[in-house]
């Protein structure tokens, strides 16, 4: 395998502004496959705009990103979901009233492509397969509560699962522990860190928790003010005087731990 | 599973037809329309639950019942079943155009959409002659499958065939809420932007449920204008609009089998109000409709689903 062929996500020369303000100026990451890639920067640095514009949510000014070579720079959010890229949102985008299993559901049914008006939407193969997903997120036991009668760490996951329903290439997950207790957050990235850990899929995750940072990922881009300040391994980057000054503060990196 | 609907559906077609021979003759007139009417409502109901609402079902309404009117008086078309299939496809065909357009707006803009479409179709019914004016067109006694309907026969017969009709899209519409389509339309309503991202065109979903409701405005359009034998530009009047969309939340989205009963009950309502106080028989409707939304916020269905999911019927 070439190191292109290695290449999942590519983005080169990603440039994109909101009037005067600054969100992306000549972005240039190479994502390979596999890797657990954290996006850091503190607010209004362009780690949600770079996710929304791989997501399709945002077109850039200039610039290219492509998903294994191809290019998909102006396509639509759909059109980039079928092609296997999935995200998660900072703020769950789940329908309430609706309980996890129902939740679970909609996703494998949209996952499939054509909606039919015939085929059941609750056929055991298909609670089987809602199930096994609900299991490795550790939220069974809650496959038939409402969602609105959740608390917000499970909706998170929740929201993960049903993104990881496709069996996508690339996860892109913003802010994963954004919302949920000091206490919870752990617990919940080892959840999550386990139930990708038995597939192929590579992860590209925004956080602001450095420790959290520090612990779950391989990689790190630091933003500021729409750039790359510095990517690299966990330890370096965090090491870096520049990150320091504009994005961690004096943030004390005490060790690193893959996922 | 699909078995047990199907039987259920015929099930539920049997009662219907056994009940238009235990019932008064006065009633089965008053069943026939309540069901055509329910048929409209339906399609309103088809698009509540992926959080749109039609504030423009009588658009569909009149295209059904003018088609049947003009198949008739034009072509000579007779033919009860025919006149009301086509009119449920000439519904969706002339709905067509219309459906991508739509599908980009939510909530009052949707409606008002609906609402302005259906009332330019009033302005050029009410103004072109040649479609019958503000008069409309009176419709001969149909016949079905060569068969000849007299005045004695012609009600049950109607009555008979919107059974069928009520009994076969009460089936579907079981399907339909257990589908992979049914399960993502109820998603759409709450979350759009998850939809999108999970892969499933929103726009699509929501044109699609438009064209259906359509197909059954266009249903219930014809079989209301064969057992009236007449039909005027009222049909797309946003009253008349109002009265579906009325029904459809006295139903609620839970049940599609509450439609029908809710329907009932407002032509129950309805001509009971005329009988005894005629010029006031609007303010009886709107005071039900008050203590429907008082006590029962989810409509005359969640009385048997209590739930929010998928498997609603």
């Amino acid at each position: 395998m070439t190191q292109s062929q290695d290449i999942l996500l590519s983005a080169r020369g990603i440039n994109k502004r909101f009037g005067a303000v600054v969100a992306a100026e000549d972005i240039n990451i190479d994502v390979p496959r596999g890797q657990r890639l954290s996006l850091i920067g503190s607010n209004g640095a362009g780690k949600t705009t770079f996710v929304n514009m791989v997501t399709g949510y945002l077109k850039p000014d200039s610039g290219r990103i492509s998903l294994v070579g191809e290019d998909i720079t102006a396509l639509g959010p759909r059109q980039i979901t079928n092609k296997g890229v999935s995200r998660s949102f900072q703020i769950p985008q789940l329908a309430l009233e609706m309980n996890v299993l129902d939740n679970m559901l909609v996703a494998q049914a949209c996952g499939e492509g054509r909606l039919s008006f015939w085929e059941p939407a609750y056929s055991r193969q298909r609670v089987d397969a809602a199930m096994y997903l609900l299991e490795r997120f550790m939220l069974q036991d809650h496959a038939r509560k409402k969602v609105a009668e959740l608390p917000g760490g499970v909706r998170k996951l929740l929201d993960i699962a049903m993104a990881l329903t496709g069996e996508p290439k690339l996860l892109l997950l913003d802010e994963p522990t954004s919302g949920v207790s000091v206490a919870e957050k752990y617990p919940m990235m080892d959840t999550i860190s386990e139930a990708l850990n038995s597939t192929d899929v590579t992860v590209l995750f925004v956080e602001h928790d450095m420790d959290i940072v520090l612990r779950y990922a391989e990689r790190i881009v630091a933003f500021y003010s729409g750039s790359v300040l510095a990517d690299g391994k966990p330890t370096d980057v965090l090491a870096d005087d520049r990150v320091k000054q504009h994005v961690t503060g004096h943030f004390a990196a005490a060790g690193s731990e893959s996922c | 599973m699909r078995s047990n609907m199907l039987i259920w559906g015929g099930g539920v077609t049997l009662l219907l037809l056994i009940a238009g021979y235990l019932m008064p003759k006065w009633a089965l007139f008053l069943c026939t329309m309540a069901m055509s009417h329910g048929l409209v409502s339906l399609g309103i109901v088809v698009l509540m639950r992926s959080g749109v609402v039609s504030f423009g079902q009588g658009f569909s309404f009149a295209i059904g019942g003018y088609c049947t009117a003009f198949m008739t008086n034009f072509f000579g078309v007779t033919d009860a079943f025919l006149l009301v299939m086509s009119s449920g496809a000439a519904s969706v065909l002339i709905a067509l155009p219309f459906a991508p357009l739509l599908s980009r707006y939510r909530g009052i803009f949707f409606a008002m959409l609906t609402l302005a479409i259906s009332m330019v179709l009033y302005g050029v019914l009410v103004k072109t002659t040649e479609l019958g004016g503000s008069d409309g067109f009176n419709v001969s006694r149909p016949t079905l499958f060569g068969m000849e309907l007299d005045n004695e026969n012609a009600n049950m017969v109607l009555y008979q065939l919107a059974a069928v009709i009520v009994g076969v899209a009460l089936t579907w519409s079981r399907i339909y809420t257990q589908s992979t389509r049914g399960l993502v339309s109820l998603a759409v309503r709450e979350a759009e932007l998850r939809v999108e991202y999970l892969g499933a065109s929103v726009a699509s979903t929501i044109a699609t449920n438009y064209l259906v409701a359509a197909a059954l405005g266009g249903l219930g359009g014809a079989l209301t204008v064969l057992a009236l034998g007449h039909i005027d530009p009222n049909f797309s009047y946003w009253t008349t609009s109002g009265e579906f969309v009325f029904v459809a939340i006295l139903g609620g989205h839970y049940s599609m089998t509450a439609v029908f009963l809710g329907s009932l009950l407002v032509e129950i309502v309805r001509s009971f109000s005329n009988l005894y106080f005629p010029n006031t028989w609007q303010l009886a409707m709107g005071l039900f409709l008050l203590v429907v939304i008082r006590f029962l916020p989810h409509g005359l269905g969640s009385l048997w689903r209590r739930g929010s999911t998928g498997d609603q019927q």
